[in-house]
């Protein structure tokens, strides 16, 4: 359009939060066509940034330029009709719908069904992400979920795509398509402002990137000419340690899954068809696969937070599957499960009140049910300084603690009870970078002394890092165990189920 | 401009002076209509807070004091540990009415009777009738998982309706001339609930919301069981994980306040009431919803809320005989304490910031 001209510029972009500057003088530019990275750790103030772009959040100080012209969005509705468009991390879609009324409920003035439906399967085909308009949306795959959001941003003809975290849900052969589709996008003209925090991914697909660290920008780079190491180093500001392992003896089988097959608690959660598994002392067992594929159900089912599952589940021989949280806890198996925030721990309460949470039973904080309160606190205490968390004491409320800090209170919880078998689901998610690797040698070392630890995550390299043997879950279903040592990621993608099942659909270029 | 700020954990101080600071507000609120009534400001709040304490006629509102508030601060108390764990028994006035018909049923089928057991088997009478009708409720949610709230609620209409049967029938005193009402408990020595002190307003179901109060502080404070209530109310998924079972937690909460329930019923309906008519249920069970969040869902709270609802209506009774203020002024009033005490909650949630947050 006019030469040189970005397509879009942020000066000195501020917002403040009572306690924290979410962005301190932010500046950067994004040319049209270009595909950008935003690229910082949890906390860096990456969201609050595109917020502040969709029109979500208004900058307390600082100037948005669109084209030239000043750019202030007062609503997410400003923002689309200048061509704005943003893909969030979490869908906000209704599962009890179909693919083309999710769209329309999205849309200012959506046309007639047949012909949304019609546009739809055209401007998908164009893109290479195939979807069923008349699909039910609680059918659908995270995958194919996030193709319904990116085909309704796309039916508003966007100059500019947000994209946050996009990869988190998707398999290795989905983000490929994924990016096939960003890569024609950006041929045409489209630019993207792609946040993440994985730098491979980064490396492979943008042209430039701009480095958030605590609100501001510590550099401004073309990510193909650095290494990840060097972007990480930007991002974290200090060199980090990779976990080490002192190798253990795989032990006697300490947990032992025999044909669980559970159908779903919730009407749209997964069925768990046939599970087996087993871990043995010492060994750390890998289990990847795109979030709701029935990570949650098997941590349920694992934790003894749904029960009635008889003989299916045996710990140590015994059969436990009949057995509620805390009679399991008694036993030795421990979990912890993803959401820290009112699953893992309640919000509101004290670190002392959520030490009490699982501690109780083995830890003895009560006698007879009337509790022993100075006793909880020791306990929450130790966590506090084992752990490393950060916080003024333990009688702050568990929702005052960053993400990273509730993490690392939680699993120390779980571990500093000496679980036999330590049940986890996605520890490091939202972690920054050295917390996450604190918890990775945390649970290596909790194997290391004899335990079973089962590590449910996303994060493909966490597991490739710390697990003995690899199995994948996918759509309910787990994979037999492999070593994870020597596994490709060709072989990992597969075990995840490939693409869904779904043929990658033919991008014009 | 004025803006206000979440503030990361709530404010002890303010959590404990808002209370104050409504009564304050709802006395300058108050006052201003009752002027705007033609009536003396002052006079009419000394009237209502003053007077029923330290007045000259004190020795007979103190003991009215005490009467009104121990059914309130039993059932409220009830109420609040389901409240805590999110548990709704909106029906406390049907488990109350019940409470009064087993238990003061008992004594009436006995009649006339002298046995010393008599007074605590019908109080035991009474508890069970309160907690076998919230476990209608209970039993219902847990096993086809109906809304406690409408199920409790509409029981109430069931259980007024069965007084006014038993009181038109059943139970209806056959010296009494055909006059609707069973026999007066204060004529009948074994059953009746006497003052335990003479002229000082304590009889047995004071005693027990005190008891109650202290047990349900205790539970709060120092129990797995009171945690796990808690836990429950902030964190269903949470206590899931820590080992709650919901099914037991409901019945437990709803057992508990339909026996508190109950009792309230059963010791009013053989003491200050003194009969069961068609219509001795007074609304207690209702106000007790009120008393339980105004007092915080706190024991202590809960005594101290029940003792100043109890005030505001005995001062309220008397303001309208003394100064002939509307009965709708004194509503209006009550309304109007509530509506600050809530108000007012939102500084110990938030902080007030002034001055301009935005830039333009």
């Amino acid at each position: 359009m006019t030469g040189d001209q970005p397509l879009l510029k942020l000066e000195g972009l501020t917002k403040a939060y009572p306690g924290v500057i979410a962005n301190d003088h932010v500046s950067f530019e994004v040319q049209p066509g270009e595909v950008h990275a935003l690229l910082g750790e949890n906390g860096a103030g990456k969201s609050t940034l595109v917020k502040m772009i969709y029109g979500l959040v208004r900058p307390d100080a600082g100037q948005m330029h669109l084209n030239g012209e000043r750019f202030e969005p007062h609503e997410p509705r400003a923002a689309r009709a200048l061509g704005v468009a943003m893909v969030f991390q979490h869908f906000s879609l209704f599962e009890a719908l179909n693919v083309a009324e999710n769209i329309a409920l999205g849309m200012e003035n959506p046309p007639a069904q047949r012909d949304l439906a019609a546009r739809i399967t055209e401007v998908s085909e164009t893109y290479g992400l195939p979807l069923d308009p008349a699909r039910l949306v609680g059918d659908l795959s995270a995958g194919e979920r996030q193709r319904v959001e990116i085909i309704r941003c796309l039916l508003q003809d966007p100059k500019l795509l947000i994209m946050d975290e996009p990869t988190s849900v998707l398999t290795p052969q989905e983000v490929e398509i994924l990016f096939e589709t960003l890569r024609k996008l950006s041929a045409e003209g489209t630019a993207i402002l792609y946040i993440s925090h994985k730098l491979e991914e980064i490396r492979s697909l943008c042209e430039g990137a701009t480095i958030l660290r605590l609100g501001k920008v510590v550099a401004t780079c073309n990510p193909r000419e650095k290494s990840a190491r060097e972007l990480a180093e930007l991002m974290v500001g200090q060199t980090l340690h990779q976990p080490e392992r002192s190798r253990a003896e795989l032990g006697e089988v300490m947990l032992e899954v025999n044909g669980l097959t559970l159908p779903p608690a919730t009407p749209f959660g997964t069925t768990l068809h046939d599970i087996n598994l087993s871990v043995r002392s010492g060994e750390v067992l890998g289990i990847g696969g795109v979030a709701g594929n029935g990570q949650d159900e098997l941590l349920a089912a694992l934790s003894g937070e749904v029960t009635g599952t008889g003989q299916a589940i045996r710990m140590k021989g015994q059969p436990v599957g009949d057995l509620g949280p805390n009679e399991r806890r008694a036993l030795g198996l421990l979990a912890a499960p993803e959401e820290r925030l009112g699953h893992a721990a309640a919000p509101d309460m004290s670190l002392t009140e959520n030490a009490l949470l699982t501690g109780w039973v083995r830890e003895g904080l009560s006698n007879r049910g009337f509790l022993n309160w100075p006793k909880t606190r020791q306990f929450a205490e130790r966590i506090i300084a084992e752990f490393d968390v950060r916080t003024p004491g333990p009688q702050n409320a568990a929702r005052a603690l960053s993400g990273g800090n509730l993490q690392k209170f939680v699993i120390g919880r779980e571990i500093l009870q000496r679980p036999d078998v330590l049940v986890i689901n996605q520890p490091t998610w939202g972690v920054d970078a050295s917390a996450a690797a604190a918890i990775r040698q945390a649970l290596l070392d909790l194997a290391a002394s004899g335990a079973a630890v089962i590590c449910i995550s996303q994060d493909l390299d966490e597991l490739m890092e710390i697990s003995d043997n690899f199995a994948a879950l996918n759509a309910g279903r787990l994979t037999p165990a492999r070593p994870a040592s020597g596994l490709t990621v060709d072989e990992i993608g597969l075990m995840m189920g490939g693409a869904h099942d779904m043929e990658v659909a033919h991008v014009d270029v | 401009m004025i803006r206000l700020e979440k503030r990361p954990a709530p404010s002890r101080l303010w959590t404990a002076t808002t209370p104050l600071l409504a009564v304050l507000l709802t006395m300058i609120a108050g006052g201003l209509m009752f002027a705007m009534l033609g009536k003396p400001p002052f006079e009419a709040i000394r009237t209502i807070f003053w007077d029923p304490l330290f007045g000259e006629f004190a020795y007979y509102f103190r003991p009215q004091l005490l009467v009104k508030a121990g059914p309130l601060i039993l059932i409220a108390i009830g109420l609040s540990l389901g409240f805590r764990a999110g548990i709704w028994n909106i029906g406390a006035e049907g488990q109350y009415i019940i409470g009064a018909l087993v238990g003061g049923g008992l004594g009436l089928a006995v009649y006339p009777s002298d046995s010393i057991f008599l007074f605590p088997l019908m109080v035991i009478a009474g508890a069970l009738g309160g907690f076998l009708w919230a476990m209608i409720p209970a039993l219902l949610r847990t096993a086809f998982r109906t809304n406690e709230i409408l199920v409790s609620l509409l029981l109430v209409y069931v259980a007024e309706n069965l007084m006014a049967s038993m009181a038109l029938g059943l139970l209806r005193n056959p010296d009494g001339a055909g006059f609707p009402g069973s026999r007066n408990f204060q004529d009948y020595p074994a059953a009746f609930n006497e003052e335990l002190i003479a002229g000082a307003g304590v009889h047995w179901g004071v005693v027990a919301a005190i008891i109650a109060v202290i047990f349900a502080y205790i539970l709060l404070q120092r129990h797995m069981l009171g945690f796990q209530i808690k836990l429950t109310g902030q964190s269903p998924r949470a206590a899931v994980f820590g080992g709650v079972s919901p099914n037991r937690l409901i019945i437990f909460c709803l057992g508990v306040s339909g026996t508190l329930a109950g009792l309230a019923g059963l010791f009013e309906v053989t003491g200050p009431a003194g009969q069961i008519t068609t219509d001795f249920n007074q609304g207690y069970g209702f106000t007790a919803i009120i008393v339980a969040f105004l007092g915080r869902l706190h024991p202590v709270g809960i005594l101290l809320a029940g003792l100043l609802m109890a005030l505001t209506y005995i001062g309220g009774d008397a303001a309208q005989l003394n100064l002939g203020l509307p009965s709708a002024a004194i509503q209006a009033f009550q309304g109007m304490l509530l509506f600050f005490l809530l108000g007012v909650d939102v500084l110990s949630n938030f902080r007030i910031r002034i001055g301009k947050g935005e830039v333009a």
